[in-house]
């Protein structure tokens, strides 16, 4: 037992970087580049991890806070997440708000951290971000609700465990608009392409990228971290609800929910490669679309 | 079987909300095509529960033809004709459009069981999908200001007609029903040559230079 949740908290350590390397992989083979190595994101943690940090003297402890309670709160959300439908190392009725505002949180200290540096640049990346993601958030509850509707379960590792195989045969349309629902989400909350371009360093597109400009060093490092932590997370989630394989063992439980989430990486790197990045007056469309979907969804189930 | 039409019901409802979202005339012509493709699907779906297979039958393939085939093609010249692309200020923008939507959604789902109906209902979906139908078709209708977001509005609103028609085929004769479509065809020709005026006189199909007097 130990082992295992041992197990699952090294998968959640590890493995995030990597599938950022493979979105980056496969947004390069499409381009038809080379592309970086696949661990590349390792190599760039440990170098920023070795180097010290730079601090503007208009900033305060909140800037220096920022990136430390960001990466906390995404690394306790992970906890609660359950793997690849074991339960989780946490797991209480109600979790999934928690988990929410776990990710909220980590937002709001990135947005008081680029706010703390008086740049007026960082403030207007906060300004996007933050009120893109006051709409991608009822999105994310309505498909929580709806999972936690379908499956009759109030826990996160409830609603990704064994209940869900009954609920797709029962309320499979539902389910799958959720699913599509929670895609947007995931690529509104993880800074992918058709809402902003994690790459972009043009100053009137950027949105998230700016809030962490002026960052350096190690906690350059568990920004980057933590955002690869979040992508995993998404992913989890996603992946959980969309293709539950019924194996019995635990190991080849594990193994085929590694290889779900390389397929997850895949999939935002095609999407990523095929759509132009989204005028920033559509993004708001995107996020209210999937929130009306997920409503559908829910008054499909409660009917 | 009961999930191939559960899910076209869905799928139905699904574009009514894209068409309130989106700002492309070409997309949206596709998706009103799409929808006139699902729901002469739809008809062959519920026939097992019907009569008569072969009444089933002609609806459907009458209104594969024209509701997916014919007037797409009809839209497609019609904006290829006048050079116009997109939609461009809608009078209700698209987010609150789509939350209309979405509430209108909600609402005919939430309440079409308490309809009295006048015959047994043949899927749970079924009412609910034709109301949110028309309910999105009069939407649009009122909302945008191009004539050919109009004429759409009006083919969705239509389109919820269809559906709510679908309750009743075991009543209504073959003629009749191949009356409406007809009077659609006709009335989506009528509608193109006004479309073609519109633009003629007034170099645009902004339906709003219509209200403004002229000597």
């Amino acid at each position: 037992m130990i082992l295992r949740a041992l197990f699952q908290i090294g998968l959640l350590l590890l493995l995030p970087p990597f599938l950022l390397g493979v979105v980056n992989r496969v947004k390069a083979i499409v381009a038809g580049r080379k592309g970086p190595p696949l661990l590349q994101l390792y190599s760039d943690l440990r170098k920023l991890l070795s180097k010290g940090a730079v601090y503007s003297r208009t900033t305060t402890w909140v800037f220096r806070a920022g990136p430390a309670i960001g990466l906390a709160a995404v690394a306790t959300a992970g906890t609660m997440l359950p793997v690849a439908g074991q339960p989780a190392v946490f797991s209480f009725a109600g979790d999934f708000v928690l988990f929410a505002y776990l990710l909220a949180l980590a937002r709001f200290v990135t947005a008081l951290a680029a706010l703390d540096t008086g740049s007026s640049f960082e403030g207007m990346g906060a300004a996007r971000e933050v009120s893109f993601a006051s709409m991608a958030e009822p999105a994310l509850f309505l498909v929580l609700v709806v999972m936690a509707r379908a499956t009759g379960s109030l826990s996160l590792s409830g609603m990704l465990g064994p209940a869900l195989a009954p609920a797709w045969r029962a309320a499979a349309p539902a389910l799958l608009l959720s699913a599509i629902a929670l895609f947007v989400v995931a690529l509104a909350e993880n800074s992918r392409i058709p809402v902003d371009d994690p790459n972009t360093h043009l100053e009137l597109t950027m949105i998230h990228e700016v809030m962490v400009l002026d960052h350096s060093g190690p906690d350059l490092a568990f920004i980057l971290y933590g955002a690869s932590l979040k992508f995993f997370l998404f992913g989890a989630l996603f992946v959980r609800l969309v293709a539950d394989v019924g194996t019995s063992g635990f190991w080849a439980a594990e193994a085929a929910f590694v290889v779900e989430l390389v397929g997850f990486a895949i999939l935002v790197g095609v999407v990523e490669s095929f759509m132009a990045r989204l005028r920033l007056t559509r993004v708001p469309q995107m996020l209210v679309g999937a929130s009306v979907l997920s409503v559908f969804a829910l008054v499909l189930l409660l009917r | 079987m009961g999930a191939w039409t559960d899910m076209a019901f869905i799928l139905v409802v699904v574009l009514d909300l894209f068409l309130l979202a989106s700002s492309r005339l070409g997309a949206a012509i596709r998706a009103v095509a799409l929808q006139g493709a699902l729901l002469s699907l739809l008809a062959l779906l519920l026939t097992s529960s019907g009569h008569s297979p072969g009444h089933m039958l002609v609806v459907a393939g009458g209104a594969f033809l024209i509701k997916a085939i014919l007037i797409p093609w009809l839209m497609f010249r019609a904006i290829r004709e006048m050079a116009i692309r997109r939609e461009m200020e809608p009078l209700v923008g698209y987010v609150p459009s789509m939350i209309l939507g979405g509430v209108g959604v909600v609402l005919s789902f939430a309440f079409s069981r308490g309809l009295p109906l006048p015959t047994h209902e043949m899927h749970p979906f079924l009412v609910p999908t034709a109301l949110a139908t028309v309910w999105t078709g009069l939407l649009l209708v009122v909302s945008r200001r191009k004539a050919v977001t109009q004429v759409l509005g009006f083919l969705v609103l239509e389109n919820g007609v269809f559906v709510f028609g679908l309750l009743l085929t075991d009543f209504m004769p073959v003629m009749v029903e191949a009356g409406v479509l007809l009077d659609l065809l006709a009335a989506v020709f009528v509608m193109g040559i006004v479309m073609f005026q519109i633009n003629r006189e007034f170099a645009s199909l902004d339906t709003d230079a219509l209200s403004s007097l002229k000597d």
